[in-house]
């Protein structure tokens, strides 16, 4: 009690609680609230300075400031967009990098999984392939390139195994790390409720494991577009990596931008799409978040 | 009733020869725990115990950190493999334990939490385990939540589902490890209500570790305080009509002087 009453004294004088003056109340309000601080946020924040970009990009094109064999105009890169999809030549393109990138993903995320059941469920698996992998880690995976093209030629294969190695070792290393991570209250749980393997591995392992998949995941189609835009650059003979290449020995700017624009909502949609399959699947831990 | 023995190292008696020295009497045992030593390293944590606990009666051990009591539960449970030690533990074949936090799976339903692993062990339909879960949750109050997430569940209602999954397996011997510990007073209270009716009607053993002096006169048929792996005192409630000099006494057995006020000891750590 008796430092509530200490505190009020101060506070009472210098907030000019009682008999005082409105005046010296509406002083101190905004001198002490803003001096430090960055102020308010404002509505559109994020979009000022891509905004901004924008304009200048338009305002540079129009007065011919910008030399558009640098950077074509903004209305270049649209209509140049349009000619691509009424030709067919975008979404030519377009499907063979999704038919990489999916193929390279289905298969890297079925060995990573299938690797991390392996080590994380077993001593010897642990033993056999954690190691190697912890070695491959360590190498960037385009490094391995020359390799890969030596062993497997410049055809699709090369592509998808490309692929399916920047893939295969995010998704190994954190679903293995989410097998590991399990909580030994639970296996103590388990062994009182006498659970079998099987039931303990679906029950209690395989659902416990799955937020360290699903965050491999997310890394792993970060990987699969890298991989992906590598090898379409490398004597390809199809796909937006190829248009892109295609176009700069053509000196076709606004045409890169367009390959540009579609790898970049390629990303933002896979990612959403995870992000999505995350929020779905771990709706249990939602509730907690809220 | 089918007995389990565990616990077998060093020079324990055979458990077949126990049982036929006790003869097939009506008031035979639920658990029989004879000469048990565990230790840590050089420290014995239970220090050749001896306990019987007959069927249907409450046994609340009470001890201060580091006197054994949670081994004790440990080893009862089987959860003390890889402890060393010897003597035998011998249990009914069904043993529930509830533990200090509710250990719910946070990604399966609250019903899927008390049914886990129940069809498979009883032989259940999974309709079936699903109805008797169902049921059980009834039983501790929670119809209709069934479909809720553990993380949506109060403390309090935590431990009254892992109390529910306790209980769907009928155990002969339930073990609870400071059941209440984590909640406060108010939901304590509630739920010695709650675990005295459920006892009523299901009738289990009952091995009941607390640092709670209070909560085991309450509760237990017999109080057992721990000192050192052995046991220091032993008291049945019933025969006190004092319960005020019983708590002083069962304090000073725990080394705590009549003068200074019962505060609760740190939380027991289980290796």
């Amino acid at each position: 009690m008796s430092a509530a009453v200490t505190y009020a004294g101060p506070r009472s004088r210098t907030l000019g609680y009682g008999p005082r003056t409105s005046a010296a109340a509406t002083d101190i309000r905004p001198a002490a609230s803003t001096r430090l601080r960055l102020g308010r946020p404002f509505r559109g924040a994020r979009m000022l300075g891509i905004g901004a970009l924008a304009a200048i990009w338009v305002t540079g094109s129009a007065t011919g400031l910008i030399d558009p064999r640098i950077l074509p105009a903004p209305w270049t890169v649209v209509t140049t967009g349009i000619d691509l999809v009424s030709t067919g030549r975008l979404q030519e393109n377009l499907a063979i990098s999704l038919q990489r990138s999916a193929l390279g993903l289905v298969f890297g995320v079925s060995i990573g999984v299938v690797l991390a059941l392996l080590a994380g469920l077993s001593r010897l698996g642990d033993a056999l392939i954690d190691g190697p992998i912890q070695v491959k880690r360590s190498i960037p995976n385009l490094a391995l390139l020359p390799l890969l093209i030596l062993w497997f030629g410049i055809g699709e294969d090369m592509k998808v195994i490309t692929i399916a190695i920047g893939v295969f070792l995010p998704i190994y290393i954190h679903t293995h790390n989410g097998l590991r991570s399990i909580d030994a209250r639970f296996v103590e749980l388990s062994e009182t409720v006498a659970l079998s393997r099987a039931q303990f591995v679906r029950r209690v392992v395989l659902p416990g494991a799955l937020p360290g998949f699903l965050l491999g995941l997310r890394f792993a189609v970060t990987g699969s577009m890298l991989a992906l835009v590598v090898v379409e650059q490398v004597n390809a003979t199809a796909g937006i990596g190829y248009m892109m290449e295609l176009a700069r020995t053509y000196g076709q700017t606004e045409i890169i931008f367009v390959g540009l624009v579609v790898y970049g909502v390629l990303g933002y949609t896979a990612d959403a799409v995870v992000r999505l399959l995350q929020r779905r699947a771990l709706s249990w831990r939602k509730t907690l978040e809220d | 009733m089918a007995q389990d023995t565990r616990g077998l190292r060093g020079s324990g008696a055979q458990p077949q020869a126990e049982q036929t020295t006790r003869g097939p009497g009506h008031d035979q045992p639920s658990v029989v725990v004879r000469d048990l030593v565990r230790a840590y390293g050089d420290e014995p944590v239970l220090d050749h115990l001896d306990l019987d606990i007959a069927a249907g009666e409450f046994v609340a051990i009470l001890g201060r950190s580091g006197s054994g009591k949670s081994t004790l539960l440990r080893a009862l449970a089987g959860l003390d493999r890889d402890v060393p030690g010897s003597g035998t533990v011998t249990v009914p074949a069904s043993v529930s334990v509830v533990f200090q936090d509710s250990r719910l799976l946070p990604w399966a339903k609250v019903l899927d939490n008390v049914v886990l692993g129940l069809a498979a062990a009883t032989g259940l339909s999974r309709a079936d385990a699903h109805r008797a879960g169902a049921a059980a949750l009834a039983e501790v109050g929670l119809a209709g939540r069934e479909r809720a997430w553990p993380g949506e569940l109060s403390g309090g209602e935590q431990q009254r589902v892992s109390l529910a999954r306790s209980l769907v397996r009928s155990p002969e011997l339930l073990l609870a490890d400071e059941p209440f510990g984590a909640l406060d007073a108010l939901t304590r209270t509630r739920m010695h209500g709650l675990l005295r009716d459920l006892l009523e009607r299901h009738r289990p053993a009952v091995l009941m570790v607390t640092h709670d002096v209070d909560e085991a006169i309450v509760l237990a048929d017999r109080v057992v305080v721990l000192d050192a792996g052995r046991i220091a005192a032993q008291e049945r409630p019933a025969d006190h009509r004092d319960q005020h000099a019983l708590r002083t006494h069962l304090l000073a057995a725990l080394g705590v002087e009549k003068s200074s006020s019962p505060t609760p000891e740190p939380q027991e750590v289980p290796a």
